[in-house]
């Protein structure tokens, strides 16, 4: 590793080379060319406060930025992840005022006010939360794709109390699809984690 | 997705007021409309978010008994509210069966009715033969891809089916949309909200611009009441079949019934001749299922779902027993 990469995770290069490709590329982003050929393509910024993972923030968005989008591209905060965009997969899970939504089916305007919290939010420091901890004791991942929305529904789920059997758990948690199939591993790890916090 | 135009509205007078305008969407839940946006089903020049709108929210008693439902109230603090889960099972059992567990802690059972059709024609990125997406593009669903579709009610135009659980309970309860516009308001009943392509294809619902759906109003409990769900998913799938039914029991005799099936046309289908023939028969008895049959003599399948007729009188009587059990 040459001198200017020490110190740079790999997370940080990656951002680096995706703002990068994004800069050169926006020609060809689908989202980019509608928006050019709308009628109305001068966008109406509006100032959205929130309070995500405990600290303030003040944004300029146009109304049809996702508070997924809002998350992962201005807030760099990218675990939770972008896999259907339209509210089918769960990979997006955060939770709002404290509640499990799917933040690609929410406006980033519509928070304003309110608080929000990701998975980058869940440890306490060094410190796992019980759920993140629980998903590596129970080997609940293969790819780890949907693990980030997994858990912030886990973290729900427990608090609301449908964690009384595997079943419960099983239809509670069926808002995230996991292509590799973990979900008897992810089941117990929801369990294990309701059983501790109990 | 076209950029638009956003405003909070500060009360239902305002929501009402700007409702009224061209090119102007409600935004509630999102759960639906912000997929409309991507796909170019619909594209407001304004969404109005009632989300913060006040007195909207929550379920109250009414004095003969019934309940009114505030049209912005959550799907699942609907369902786990114990006067619904006490004295509607069937109602709390449709919305649990719905979506997931994400979706209902966004979406509204003011909204959830008027979600539109799953038909992968209507949902198509390219331009497809969909008369509900383009009036006078025809039905690409009648000669092709068609499984999951109506077996009632259908004709050449639209054969798709009302994907929805809440609304299959609600046509079971006789329950109330209320409906407000700038002018007033008036009251539409759970069963015929939704319009059938006989009566307009290209519609999905009596709602027109401008009108907001404000409450929800139930009248007796029903706690002798089940929803039974037939899906290739156990949760998180829409229904291939549903069935929702209420009795009134005198010992093991039926004093009457309600029974709607979902999925299998373009509204909640009120087995009405079933109902009728159930009146004074006893739960278990061959009368049952005479009756039943009764209620499918107008079933037309189409060129792949004959399954469905089968499976929805199934689903049908099952419904029946689940209810007698109820508690």
């Amino acid at each position: 590793m040459s001198d200017d990469l020490k110190g740079l995770s790999r997370r940080d290069l990656m951002r680096g080379s995706a703002l990068i490709a994004a800069g050169v590329a926006t020609i060809a982003s689908p989202e980019a060319a509608a928006a050019s050929a709308a009628p109305n393509s001068v966008p109406s910024l509006r100032t959205v406060r929130v309070e995500v993972n405990g600290v303030d923030h003040a944004l300029q968005l146009e109304p049809r930025v996702t508070l997924l989008d809002m998350l992962r591209e201005r807030l760099q905060l990218t675990g939770a992840k972008k896999g259907c965009n339209r509210g089918e997969c769960g990979a997006c899970t955060v939770l709002l005022d404290g509640r499990r939504v799917n933040a690609c089916l929410v406006l980033g305007v519509a928070v304003d006010g309110r608080k929000i919290t990701t998975v980058e939010g869940l440890a306490d420091g060094l410190h796992l939360h019980p759920v993140q901890q629980a998903f590596i004791d129970h080997d609940a991942f293969q790819c780890g794709f949907c693990t980030s929305g997994q858990i912030m529904s886990a973290v729900a789920c427990i608090a609301e109390g449908h964690t009384h059997s595997n079943a419960e758990i099983r239809g509670w948690m069926s808002g995230n699809i996991c292509r590799c199939s973990a979900y008897p591993q992810i089941a117990a790890a929801v369990e294990a984690a309701a059983r501790e916090r109990a | 997705m076209r950029d638009f135009d956003y405003s909070f509205a500060s009360s239902k007078g305002d929501a009402i007021a700007q409702a009224r305008h061209a090119d102007t969407m409600i935004l509630a839940g999102g759960t639906e409309l912000l997929n409309w946006l991507r796909i170019g089903i619909a594209e407001p020049g304004t969404l109005v978010d009632i989300t913060r709108v006040a007195g909207m929210t929550g379920i109250e008693p009414l004095p003969d008994g019934g309940v009114r439902i505030g049209a912005l109230t959550k799907l699942n603090d609907v369902a786990e509210h114990p006067q619904i889960r006490d004295s509607y099972p069937v109602l709390s059992v449709a919305i649990l069966k719905a979506a997931s567990a994400q979706i209902r802690n966004l979406a509204t059972i003011g909204g959830n009715p008027l979600q539109r059709v799953r038909c992968p024609y209507f949902r198509a990125e390219e331009p497809t033969p969909c008369n509900k997406r383009v009036a006078g593009s025809g039905c690409a669903a009648l000669n092709g891809f068609n499984e999951k579709h109506a077996i009632f009610g259908w004709t050449n135009d639209c054969v798709a089916v009302h994907p929805a659980d809440p609304p299959v309970a609600l046509a079971a309860l006789d329950a109330i949309y209320v409906i407000e516009d700038a002018r007033g308001s008036r009251r539409v009943p759970a069963r015929s909200f939704h319009v059938l392509p006989s009566q307009d294809p290209t519609a999905h619902s009596v709602l027109r611009h401008g009108e907001l759906i404000t409450a929800i109003e139930i009248a007796a409990p029903a706690p002798k009441s089940a929803y039974l769900k037939i899906r290739e998913r156990e949760s998180y799938e829409f229904a291939t079949v549903s069935a929702a039914v209420t009795l009134d029991l005198d010992g093991d005799i039926i004093r009457s019934a309600r029974i709607a099936l979902g999925s299998v046309a373009m509204r909640p289908w009120r087995l009405d001749e079933t109902e009728k023939r159930l009146v004074g028969q006893r739960l278990g008895s061959p009368a049952i299922q005479s009756a039943v049959d009764a209620g499918f003599t107008d079933a037309r399948p189409l060129s792949a779902n004959a399954y469905k007729i089968k499976l929805a009188r199934n689903a049908a009587l099952r419904a029946i027993e689940l209810a007698a059990r109820a508690s």
